[in-house]
């Protein structure tokens, strides 16, 4: 089968190295950056950190050369989606699109260029340390699904199954919605406090008054995914707590404020105002979410703008 | 009359300069170098007037003539040390405060039997240097009784301030003034810290406005279970704000910009006790009251 990876970055990489493993595949990577396509070509995607891996493959920058795909995987940010499924629709005509991206409607965006299109969750991260080469900072699961009726379920245990035969442990299941909420839910009720306040996850929920306010964000995100009818697949505020301990994510600096101290748009209106906008849609009621994203968007726009004289 | 003002920073600079036009005025403040320079070079402001006021400043109360009146004008997260650097002088005076927020009166209170008056500033400027200050926002400053005292003393105070060429206008209850200024302040403070934004035309338009309107709507609601009726409305304030053309950097924001303490306890925290007390639910201002706490929390 051919496998096109849909953004190369850590995540995408990830994908791309080691599906690059397998004989019966046969990987191309898209991707805007030059210098990482060129580096790729030349040298091949190099993992490592949790697994080394070398995989060789085929990168393009140009759209126009993809050539027809079995499958797609897209791993860009978010608010990039519509931008590559748009230039890279065409190399998926007779294939299915997967998205194991962060955030709410990227399955949504991809189907108004594609027909047939999976819906996906991945926990590995990872991190680019140099053009061709990947730092692979956690392993994880990821969880593959149809995302309508013009996928069946067969394409989609394929696809997991060359994933999980590469290295990257893949689960095809009717509804791949309850972790990919679980994650949203998590990711939205700690991500911007992190960057609202710049404190750690650790130090977030040593605050009663903070991990109050988390516990009632998750608590909005499980009102509207249960509206739609999606059963999570673990309580987001089990993974909250593990994360809390010291030997698991105590320190880590949320990746919002990292973007936002680098100047950097946010994943917000895809977290945060993912879960405001299908609240809406299912008549759930979300104050706490949406005032997380405006504030969220009030700090992206002072980020990115000189600092004023104090008056 | 002789009037203290105990603390100069920017609000305190101001009221001790105009004053000292037309009354004595001492200064006290916390370092020795400040008071030095103002004995030495007066207080100058700018901006919105030009002069040079002659001043008596000291860092001991015990060096300063005894006051009439004494404006304790320092930031609320400095007021109870300043209340407590004068526990116990300034035995014939009547004490004013002038903070953000609600309960600085309670916190002098603590530690004198002063009569109290309170007060709260729309005015607004910049503090240069330890002796110049620029007056840029001539808005008015509302006085009321608080504590042994009467309308007409009030009146008296806003009197002199006036006739120093300042705004004032006496209340007799101020808390209708009090609480239109905290919601405004709990709001745009807090959502300036949060966002790190100037007060500006993007607090009355998407995607902020509608936040800080349901900001301010809950403020409203913990004012009507306080009892209060505002005397102005906050989200008219702030639209009007808004629209003055000058960016305006609310204290909040400068704080957390500096890695300094912020007046939340006193603007934020009031509103969010008052109306826990009165059960008003206000989870917005909780919300933002959280997490301006948690951004002092990080500066260590």
């Amino acid at each position: 089968m051919r496998v096109c990876i849909v953004g190369c970055g850590a995540v995408g990489s990830l994908f791309a190295a080691n599906l690059a493993q397998l004989d019966d595949v046969e990987v191309w990577a898209y991707d805007a950056s030059r210098e990482h396509v060129e580096a790729i070509n030349a040298n091949g995607l190099q993992l490592s950190g949790a697994g080394e891996v070398l995989g060789r493959m085929t990168a393009t920058t140009d759209a126009a050369e993809l050539p027809q795909c079995d499958f797609g995987i897209v791993a860009t940010k978010a608010m990039h989606t519509e931008a590559a499924i748009a230039a890279t629709a065409h190399a998926f005509a007779d294939g299915y699109v997967a998205t194991v991206q962060n955030g709410l409607g990227n399955e949504e965006t991809l189907a108004r260029h594609v027909e047939r299109v999976i819906r996906g969750t991945t926990f590995p991260a990872g991190k680019i340390l140099a053009p061709g080469r990947v730092q692979w900072d956690v392993k994880g699961d990821t969880t593959l699904g149809p995302y309508d009726e013009r996928t069946p379920l067969e394409e989609v245990e394929r696809l997991a199954d060359a994933c999980t035969r590469g290295g990257m442990p893949t689960s095809a299941v009717a509804d791949a919605r309850g972790p990919q909420w679980r994650k949203v839910i998590f990711n939205a009720s700690t991500n911007p406090i992190g960057a609202l306040t710049g404190l750690t996850h650790g130090r977030v929920c040593e605050r009663p008054d903070l991990r109050a306010l988390v516990s009632r964000l998750v608590d909005e995100g499980k009102a509207v995914a249960s509206a739609q009818g999606i059963e999570l697949d673990a309580d987001p505020e089990a993974l909250i707590d593990h994360a809390a301990k010291p030997e698991v994510a105590y320190d880590h600096k949320a990746s919002m404020l990292q973007d936002v101290e680098a100047r950097r748009q946010t994943e917000i209106d895809y977290l945060n105002g993912g879960i405001v906008r299908f609240g809406k849609e299912h008549g759930v009621q979300t104050p706490l979410n949406q005032a997380i994203w405006a504030l969220v968007r009030g700090l992206e726009a002072s980020a990115a703008e000189p600092p004023t004289p104090g008056r | 009359m002789n009037v203290c003002v105990a603390g100069a920073g920017t609000i305190g600079s101001l009221l001790a300069a105009h004053l000292g036009r037309v009354t004595d005025v001492s200064v006290l403040v916390r370092r020795e170098e400040h008071a030095r320079a103002l004995n030495r070079e007066g207080l100058r402001v700018s901006g919105r007037a030009d002069f040079t006021a002659r001043v008596t400043a000291a860092t001991d109360p015990a060096d300063l003539p005894e006051p009439d009146l004494v404006v304790v004008a320092c930031k609320g997260s400095d007021l109870d040390a300043v209340a407590a650097g004068i526990e116990g002088e300034f035995r014939s005076a009547t004490v004013m405060t002038i903070q953000n927020g609600l309960g600085a009166e309670d916190v002098v209170a603590a530690r004198g039997p002063w009569p109290l008056l309170s007060s709260v500033t729309f005015m607004s400027g910049t503090r240069h240097s330890d002796t110049h200050v620029e007056y840029i926002l001539d808005a008015a400053t509302w006085i009321g009784p608080y504590r042994a005292t009467t309308a007409a003393d009030a009146r008296t105070v806003a009197d002199l301030l006036v006739g120093s060429g300042l705004k004032a206008e006496p209340y007799d209850d101020l808390r209708p003034a009090q609480w239109s200024k905290l919601i405004f302040n709990a709001t745009v403070n807090g959502v300036a810290a949060l966002t790190g934004l100037p007060h500006d035309h993007r607090f009355a338009e998407e995607p902020l406005g509608p936040l800080v309107h349901a900001l301010m709507d809950e403020g409203k609601a913990a004012a009507a279970a306080a009892g209060v009726q505002l005397a102005e409305d906050p989200w008219e304030m702030n639209v009007f704000a808004t629209q003055r053309g000058f960016r305006h950097s609310p204290s909040m924001l400068e704080d957390v910009r500096a890695q300094r303490p912020t007046e939340v306890e006193l603007i934020n925290g009031s509103l969010v006790r008052s109306a826990r007390a009165n059960g008003a639910p206000v989870p917005l201002q909780e919300t933002v009251y959280a997490l301006v706490r948690g951004r002092e929390e990080s500066y260590s």
